[in-house]
């Protein structure tokens, strides 16, 4: 069986070579993998989607899907992949069956045929089968989309952002339904820009700019994350932030939910003590500092710093 | 083939379920052949005219009460020179001019010959026709009256002079031009917004990556609009035939044989728009306007194509629609076949199959 998907050194550039997009990025997705690829808005994510599913050429770099070459192959490979782009991509004017029809017939398939692999995700919009798409709230398109990349029984399935704009109850099963794809054999690349969303997949690719920060598995990205963090509170939280700043021994210090992340510089990792009374000085009340275990997303952080 | 065939029924669901789409398709024909119908009517009732009268006798003021009780006229005043007139015309208060010369009875009466003149704006051919047409008759009915009981008959001679536009091109027959037009815009703005929407609502990258081939969406998307534009076709000739009375003399299957291939031409050019715009504003605007100059300006209904200078007249020859009038005033109105038009029909069938092998080659299958 050969990998997912792969990519080895895949650039790809917009306006005559002006705009970088991505840059040399290679990773692989392995056979039955939930693989999600991690960054933030504009860090070049659906431009890699868009190289996978044979809608743009790559400028250096050769990818393959389900072991087919993007590039020469591209015709077998629109036949065995299922792609749900970043933006609701169905006809709004048509019903949710007449949707789920149409892809069907264009995959040269039935709904019945594959209705097993829909079943869980299409019965809860089966009641609405007759409204128009576009009167679909957020969560219930994202089904809707993700029965009509899926009702051809796709090798390879691709969800570009398919929980942007989607409530956090509808995200939930939204994972869910992914993870139980994964348990029937098929292949999933997905992007997110929610960082909390990362530990759901097996392995992540962390990406900003065009540029891979890091591959591995959630746990092991978190576990890689160097140094110890503390999580900083005090009753004054604005001036704390640049109180905790100008401390000697910080190297990062950022908003965090309702607290600070806060990394000390390498050699002045004991300084805890040292900044409660550095902040008691500066007339801080309430101060709490403790340890915590550092997230992917304090990781993506840091690494970004790196980066720059 | 089955893909194929419910990609088709699925363009109709498109179609009927959009105002818009439906407001170009059958709104804009019949708001047309309407507004060309009965606001741009060419038919005249009280223009203004001016007499010059020389010779001031019998004759010259039974013809002119004639003429003042004429529906069609109203005698503004006798202006007694020439040059009177001339200033008339230029300020453009009126249409046509007649000029009795001096001893017109006794020219009649004595040599049975007289000659009246008969001066018009022709910058206005289609009223300009019509009123000297008129004059003609008003004078010929009374030279008739006149030679009722005399056996060497007396003639008036009209002598028409057209100022400005002396080879008088202009067409009444507007229902071929206003075909052409409604294809022309209703065909390529159909298509290409039809196109662009896919891309622009993010649907065409879901058709992409997909078995279905980029060149069955090219044509699942035309078959639909053809069907509709000959269905437009049939209501254009209707309304023309039944509202407006325009006789249909020709071979009805040589006129829809033509007109598939005009319509397929303005497909192509639909086609040819949307590979190169990606909003639905855009390609509405450049099918509309774009393509509504062009037709109106180059296919001679509106404007004599004589007339204009001649590089306009050359880029007239790349204006499918201009071949198309011609073929379709010949067939529809004078009623006549294929040989008649072969040579124009050659050129749109080329034309045709030119344009749609272009658009063909210029539909990317990927995104950029």
């Amino acid at each position: 069986m050969p990998d997912a998907v792969t990519l080895e050194g895949i650039t790809k550039t917009y306006d005559k070579g002006k705009v970088v997009a991505v840059k040399d990025v290679s990773f692989t997705v392995k056979q039955g993998e939930l693989f999600g690829l991690i960054g933030p808005d504009g860090a070049g994510k659906s431009t890699l989607f868009r190289i996978l599913t044979t809608l743009l050429l790559p400028d250096a770099g050769v990818a393959t899907v389900a072991g087919l070459d993007t590039t020469r192959d591209f015709r077998k490979i629109r036949a065995c992949v299922g792609y749900m782009p970043g933006r609701f991509s169905l006809y709004q004017d048509l019903s949710v069956a007449e949707n789920l029809n149409f892809f069907a017939t264009l995959f040269d398939t039935t709904v019945e045929a594959n209705y097993a692999l829909i079943r869980d995700i299409y019965e809860q919009i089966k009641p609405f089968s007759t409204r128009r798409a576009g009167k679909l709230s957020g969560g219930m398109k994202q089904k809707l989309a993700l029965c009509c990349a899926l009702v051809h029984k796709p090798d390879v399935l691709f969800l570009d952002e398919p929980t942007t704009g989607v409530d956090a109850v509808s995200r939930k099963e939204f994972w869910d339904m992914l993870k139980r794809l994964k348990e029937q054999g098929i292949s999933i690349l997905v992007s997110t820009p929610y960082m909390d969303e990362a530990n759901l997949c097996e392995r992540i690719a962390l990406i900003q700019n065009g540029k891979i920060l890091s591959i591995d598995t959630p746990q092991q990205i978190i576990r890689d994350y160097p140094g110890k963090l503390y999580a900083v509170r005090s009753g004054s939280m604005h001036k704390l932030l640049a109180d905790t700043r100008s401390f000697p021994g910080t190297a990062s210090s950022y908003a965090f939910g309702q607290y600070l992340h806060l990394a000390f510089t390498p050699g002045r990792e004991g300084s805890a003590a040292n900044l409660e009374k550095y902040l008691g000085e500066r007339g801080h009340s309430g101060i709490e500092i403790e340890e915590i275990t550092a997230s992917v997303e304090d990781r993506f952080i840091q690494l970004m710093g790196n980066d720059r | 083939m089955k893909q194929f065939l419910v990609f088709v029924r699925k363009e109709f669901y498109h179609v009927f379920r959009d105002k818009r789409t439906l407001l170009i398709l059958f709104g804009l024909p019949i708001a047309q052949v309407l507004l060309f119908g009965f606001a741009l009517t060419t038919e005249i009732k009280n223009a203004q005219i001016v007499v010059v009268d020389y010779s001031k006798d019998v004759a010259t003021q039974q013809i002119i009460t004639r003429i003042a009780a004429s529906p069609y006229f109203s005698l503004d005043r006798e202006v007694l020179s020439y040059a009177d007139m001339e200033r008339a015309f230029r300020r453009g208060k009126i249409k046509c001019a007649v000029v009795f010369p001096p001893h017109f009875n006794e020219d009649l009466l004595h040599g049975h010959k007289a000659q009246v003149q008969i001066i018009a704006d022709a910058s206005d051919p289609n009223t300009d026709r019509t009123l000297s047409n008129y004059l003609n008759a008003i004078i010929g009915e009374y030279q008739h009256d006149l030679n009722a009981n005399i056996p060497v008959p007396y003639q008036i001679k009209t002598e028409i002079t057209m100022l400005y536009n002396p080879e008088m091109n202009g067409s009444m027959n507007f229902i071929p031009g206003v075909i052409a037009l409604v294809l022309m815009i209703a065909c390529t703005t159909l298509t290409s917004v039809s196109i662009v929407r896919e891309k622009e609502m993010g649907t065409m990258e879901v058709l992409l990556v997909s078995p279905f081939r980029p060149l069955y969406v090219i044509l699942s998307k035309a078959v639909p609009y053809l069907a509709l534009s000959l269905m437009n076709f049939t209501i254009i000739l209707l309304l023309g035939v039944f509202l407006l009375d325009v006789p249909i003399r020709g071979n009805l299957v040589l006129l829809f044989a033509e007109s598939l291939f005009f319509i397929l031409s303005c497909l192509s050019f639909g086609l040819l728009i949307s590979s190169f715009t990606s909003s639905q504003q855009t390609a509405m605007m450049i099918s509309m306007m774009g393509m509504m100059l062009p037709t109106i300006l180059f296919t001679g209904f509106l404007f004599p194509i004589e007339n204009m200078p001649w590089p306009l007249q050359v880029i007239s020859n790349i204006v499918p629609a201009k071949w198309y009038y011609s073929i379709m005033k010949t067939v529809m109105l004078k009623g006549l076949g294929i040989t008649a038009v072969w040579k124009e029909s050659l050129v749109l069938v080329g034309m045709t199959c030119a344009l749609l092998a272009i658009s063909l080659k210029s539909f990317k299958i990927r995104l950029a």
